[in-house]
């Protein structure tokens, strides 16, 4: 086992572990709170993944994806890097964090630009981050180009105080449900939906079951003799 | 019969009319008789006709809301919810391991297809997809084929039975009920079996599990060559089928259609072939198309894809058995931080934890006893992230968006179902279509409830 940080404080114990001013997600070896931790790892402290920002080349079709939506933006008036904020290139997966201003125009470009063309949508994923203050929703995009059997995915940041984006169902008409389904699980308003209204939850439905602050309920049970308390009441090690 | 339940609670009848036209409530009894007793309801009106959640052809609790003009569908409306059991939310409280017990809930047809989108994500989070055991890899694409036929027969079946024909629903799950009695034999349920985990499956094939599935692969071509005798150019069957729901190649374009629909259109996009898991380019398989559009089209391309589903099985069974003098071939991943096997063993009180390994963590080794409790109280962490692996189930792309904030639960995970995104279609299907038709437009789908809601 290697001794993290070796002789001197800071230094990782690998390389890509470098510690940064990201915040601590963690103390103690176990991630155990709430008890008296007596392991003798109280002081020890997890940091979080500073956020991933790739620089081209990007590699495979990357490259190609990013220039040919770079220039048929650019032909429109706007740049990559004004509707993109940041590219990101993670386990073999591209994605685009799209600012939510410019979602509509970079769907249009990637549907019918013909060194594009993402036919199929595949679907709108939220996410929901409370942490992340001033960008705690997020809608995630899944695209299928079959033309050049390529995948994308557009990301879009939105704050929980102002939680808009621009629906993409005038590009992508597949991607009705999907936001009707985000909306009723996150509380995200996708503006110029033709009908957007809830989809699993009931009509007269309170809040939005998906988002963090939402809990997920239940009551103890008991199993010979013991009770067993409601999952989001047990001992979390995260 | 009555006629006195409104949409709107506590309106009046005379409001209720005004807002939203006569509300009929029939459940069973004669239409000439609700219709004789309403005379000035006027000629050419259109009826609005709810159709479900509690419908025996709707395949589950599916609710469509049909207006009719006459026996003409002018609108098609899908509504959906009904069945929602907020598997994506209770996963955010339960270690990835555990998130397979509920995944493979959701579309209770294709279990395996479950299981096995969502692990490949997580395993791509982990960054152990290259380490994934050849014999893991070999079992789960066994285990998928005969699913993709299972659920192929879950669709055909009932399908069948909507459109009167028992003979066809009983054939159908005679066959698929071979295909459960093999799954309980390796996974020990028919159904819901939380078999696949992140790094491989639970165990190995039990002994005898080749030779049984030998044994189906001799008698499952005629009983697939039987039901298609029985149904191919069955006159009621084609002519309840042939041009019904079309949906052409720029249609499902547009809807973001895959699966049997779009290869009926004569686009062979398959993506065990287009972008291949599992190592699914080694074997060989066709991708069945017709250019129909239609109905019968996707039912030719599903039966089609039965056979080559035997094809990869036969495939695969050669593989494992060449595979069947490697020592200790391993089927889950070699890592004692992420592999967590089930070691279970028949007792004279049922099936429990193996005797063997409770002797071995509490007796033998130290490391086995730290890893064992930390994988059953804790789990294991993964690399904050997020991942989408898309595999082609039988009903079209299925994949699973799951993130990571590097802890020990998943902190979100989507299933990207395909009957979900595919009950959009339902209007541009029916429309324009006679009532009776939206029964084949709908099964044509192949809809499963559990997964559009999850």
């Amino acid at each position: 086992m290697t001794t993290p940080g070796g002789d001197e404080p800071g230094l990782p114990a690998r390389p890509g572990e470098e510690q940064t001013d990201a915040p601590v997600v963690r103390t103690g070896m176990f991630g155990v709170h709430g008890t008296s931790d007596t392991s003798g790892y109280g002081r020890l402290q997890v940091h979080g993944q500073p956020p991933i920002v790739s620089e081209p080349p990007y590699g495979g079709y990357f490259d190609a994806v990013a220039q040919s939506l770079g220039a048929a933006l650019s032909a429109d008036g706007s740049g990559f890097d004004e509707a993109i904020e940041r590219v990101v290139v993670d386990r073999g997966e591209l994605t685009f964090h799209v600012r939510r201003g410019h979602l509509v125009a970079v769907a249009d470009k990637l549907l019918h630009d013909p060194a594009l063309r993402f036919e199929i949508f595949s679907g709108v994923s939220g996410v929901h981050y409370p942490k992340e203050a001033g960008r705690e929703l997020s809608a995630v995009y899944h695209l299928v180009s079959i033309t050049h059997n390529r995948r994308l995915r557009l990301e879009v940041r939105t704050p929980d105080s102002d939680r808009h984006i621009p629906s993409v169902t005038n590009v992508y008409p597949a991607a009705n449900w999907h936001e009707r389904e985000t909306w009723d699980f996150f509380g995200i308003v996708f503006d110029g939906h033709p009908a957007l209204t809830r989809i699993e939850m009931p009509d007269d439905w309170l809040g939005h079951p998906q988002r963090k602050d939402y809990p997920l309920g239940g009551v103890p049970v008991e199993y010979r003799g013991t009770k067993v308390p409601p999952p989001d009441e047990r001992r979390s090690y995260s | 019969m009555s006629t006195d339940t409104h949409a709107t609670p506590g309106a009046s009848d005379a409001e209720a009319d005004a807002t939203e036209g006569r509300v009929y409530n029939v459940a069973g009894g004669d239409w000439d008789e609700l219709v004789t007793n309403d005379e000035d309801r006027g000629e050419n009106e259109q009826i609005v006709v709810n159709m479900g959640p509690q419908h025996p052809s709707t395949h589950g609790v599916l609710r469509l809301v049909l207006t009719l003009e006459g026996e003409t569908v002018t609108d098609a409306r899908a509504s959906i919810g009904y069945l929602h059991t907020g598997i994506e939310k209770n996963m955010e409280y339960r270690t990835w391991t555990q998130g397979t017990t509920f995944i493979t809930r959701a579309d209770y047809l294709t279990p395996i297809f479950n299981e096995a989108a969502y692990c490949m994500s997580v395993e791509r989070l982990l960054g152990i997809e290259d380490k994934l055991p050849e014999r893991a890899k070999l079992i789960r694409v066994l285990l998928l084929e005969m699913n993709r036929i299972a659920s192929h027969l879950g669709g055909i079946g009932p399908f069948g039975l909507e459109l009167g024909a028992t003979t066809i629903f009983l054939q159908s799950i005679r066959l698929r009920e071979n295909i459960l009695d093999l799954f309980e034999l390796i996974t020990g349920l028919r159904m819901n079996h939380a078999f696949v985990r992140p790094g491989g499956v639970a165990q190995d094939l039990p002994a005898g599990g080749i030779e049984a599935i030998r044994d189906f692969l001799r008698k499952a071509p005629k009983w697939i060559h039987d039901l298609r005798a029985l149904i191919d150019a069955n006159p009621v069957f084609v002519a309840r089928t042939r041009g019904v729901a079309y949906l052409d190649l720029e249609g499902c374009m547009a809807l973001g259609v895959t699966g049997p629909i779009l290869r009926a259109t004569g686009l062979p996009w398959d993506l065990r072939k287009s972008q291949p898991y599992l190592d699914y380019e080694t074997y060989e398989f066709d991708v069945p198309t017709v250019d129909t559009c239609d109905t019968y089209g996707r039912y030719l391309v599903r039966m089609s894809e039965m056979e080559q589903s035997l094809r990869i099985i036969g495939q695969v069974l050669d593989r494992l058995q060449d595979r069947a003098g490697v020592p200790n071939d391993p089927w889950l991943i070699q890592d004692a931080k992420i592999g967590w096997p089930a070691r279970l063993s028949l007792g004279p009180d049922g099936l429990g934890p193996s005797p063997e390994h409770i002797a071995h963590i509490m007796g033998q080794s130290m490391e086995a006893l730290i890893h064992h409790f930390k994988l059953v109280t804790e789990g294991f962490r993964v690399p904050a992230g997020q991942a989408y692996v898309p595999i082609e189930s039988p009903k079209g792309e299925l994949g699973c968006h799951v993130v990571s904030d590097g802890g020990t639960r998943p902190y979100r995970a989507h299933m990207r179902d395909p009957s979900f995104h595919h009950l959009q279609a339902v209007s541009v299907l029916c429309e324009g279509g006679n009532l009776a038709d939206v029964i084949p437009a709908i099964a044509s789908i192949d809809p499963v409830i559990g997964g559009v809601d999850r």
